[in-house]
């Protein structure tokens, strides 16, 4: 007991006294978490939208197959990418693996169908009525868009905060293609990977720490918005 | 009907439940009755197949059964100084030599060595393969500042690495020194990738040789050897290891059988681990 105590102690200290490999660490993390967050939302976004919109043949089975990729396991997806961009691969000559745009990739084919179904599944109820109202009123389908957006805001916040409670928290994918490479591709996680199998308590300590409060950050922003959404 | 459905799953919970705790109580009754000792070793002896080797053997003859953990040389070390395991197999001796001198452990014991190599692009773009010692092809790489992939996870080989590092006078640090903080296996894939020179023990070269486009650059330097030692944990520290049974493997071990097991212990046709009077 009086370990674990003294390792959190440690843990605390080096958290403030900024140690560079955490700052290191978790400058990749941000990086690549939020690059491959805005990059999966520009994509998965208006995806989730039309399927709320349209009715198409095979509808329900797109919707089958995301909901199954909700649960998509963070290694399957690394080890498909990877044996892609590995140099025998069919895209080896780009140089990729091994790099955060590696990483980003990975995280980004994890959490499009995340995104897309749950921007589907918030915008189901209300979008055509909105929509169809909007247009009524002379709105363009931009327009018209925009204004879904706007009303279902809390949804849409909602399912991108949850991508990127995914991508910041996965290990499997940032190892694989990643590979753990210190100040270029060694993340949060695969640093307490690392730190843990290597015995340094403390550290991996201060890195999960770090990684909770970042976490819980994310948790506050989609409080802040549902209860501002009631307000309103 | 929803209901018999969610009973229906309950009851399979119980009962996986069940099947659970009655092979984990099985398998406790079973070890009971047995002797156990517990090593925490290298992932090269691991991987290369020669505990798996050794130490059936060892149990047929002493009827003890050996349970390892196999990890970096730092943290197997890690593991025998909080008393976790009852022995330690590693190979980093002034590592090995602080932990019995802070009395974590009995003796160093040597058992037997196996070396340290060079892998790199077939051709050979820093030409080092001439290299007059370790430490030089090391300082050529690094002034070509072709890619070189460190294990940078305080293992053994890590260990090994950084003291040729301090042997040819050179900080690694640039864009070509890449850390990656992963196993041997791993670091192997990495350099396998990116075409970069990686030092490795021979047994994982051999094991992954199938999978790899890299060959073997430089090689034989005294300054490669990798010598490996066993080491019981003090029982004055720790009470309840179990020394005594501990004690039969070490002489084992240093056996005429055992010796001639790890002689004739080959991998893809090649001998991994010499003895010291071989």
């Amino acid at each position: 007991m009086g370990f674990l105590l003294q390792s959190l102690c440690d843990a605390i200290q080096l958290i403030l006294r900024l140690d560079h490999e955490l700052l290191g660490a978790l400058s990749t993390t941000l990086r690549v978490s939020i690059s491959s967050t805005a990059i999966a939302s520009a994509i998965a976004l208006p995806l989730g939208f039309l399927m709320a919109l349209r009715e198409f043949p095979g509808k329900r089975i797109v919707l089958g197959f995301l909901r199954t990729a909700l649960a998509l396991p963070t290694v399957v997806v690394g080890l498909f990418v990877y044996a892609f961009i590995t140099r025998h691969g069919p895209l080896g000559n780009m140089q990729l693996l091994f790099t955060q745009t590696a990483i980003v990739i990975g995280q980004v084919l994890l959490i499009i169908p995340l995104i897309t179904a749950l921007v589907h599944s918030a915008l189901q109820e209300g979008v055509r009525v909105v929509y169809e109202e909007a247009t009524l009123l002379g709105a363009s389908p931009f327009e018209a868009s925009w204004k879904v957006l706007v009303e279902a805001r809390l949804a849409v916040v909602t399912a991108l905060m949850t991508g990127f409670g995914r991508v910041v928290s996965e290990v499997g994918v940032s190892l694989l293609l990643g590979g753990n490479i210190r100040g270029l591709t060694r993340t949060i996680t695969t640093a307490i990977t690392l730190e843990t199998s290597q015995g340094s308590f403390s550290v991996a300590f201060a890195l999960g720490v770090i990684l909770l409060s970042l976490v819980l950050l994310v948790n506050l922003v989609i409080q802040a918005t549902s209860s501002r959404s009631e307000a309103v | 009907m929803r209901l018999n459905l969610s009973s229906f799953t309950l009851f399979l919970h119980l009962s996986l439940l069940g099947l659970v705790l009655l092979t984990a109580g099985c398998g406790g009754g079973e070890r009971a009755d047995q002797l156990v000792i517990r090593m925490a070793t290298t992932t090269s002896t691991a991987n290369s197949g020669l505990l798996d080797h050794l130490l059936p053997e060892f149990q047929k003859d002493t009827g003890i059964r050996v349970e390892y953990l196999a990890m970096g040389t730092g943290r197997a070390i890690k593991h025998g100084r909080n008393g976790e395991v009852d022995v330690i197999l590693v190979h980093a001796p002034p590592a090995e030599e602080k932990f019995v001198q802070d009395g974590f452990g009995v003796k160093r014991i040597p058992v037997m060595w196996n070396d340290f190599i060079i892998l790199g692009p077939p051709d050979d773009p820093a030409s080092i393969s001439g290299s007059r010692d370790a430490a030089a092809a090391l300082a050529r790489i690094s002034e070509s500042r072709k890619p070189f992939i460190s294990r940078g996870d305080d293992s053994g080989t890590h260990k090994k690495e950084k003291r040729l590092w301090e042997l040819a006078g050179i900080n690694p640090a640039g864009e070509w020194y890449v850390e990656a903080g992963q196993g041997m296996g791993a670091c192997l894939a990495m350099a396998n990738d990116k075409l970069a020179y990686v030092l490795t023990d021979r047994g994982t070269y051999l094991s992954m040789l199938e999978k790899l486009d890299l060959a073997v650059v430089f090689e034989g330097d005294s300054a490669l050897m990798n010598p490996y030692a066993i080491i019981a944990v003090n029982p004055k520290r720790y009470p309840d290891v179990k020394y005594k049974e501990v004690q039969r493997l070490i002489e084992w071990f240093t056996s005429q059988r055992a010796k001639s097991l790890i002689t004739d212990f080959r991998v893809n046709g090649e001998q991994l681990f010499h003895l010291f009077d071989e």
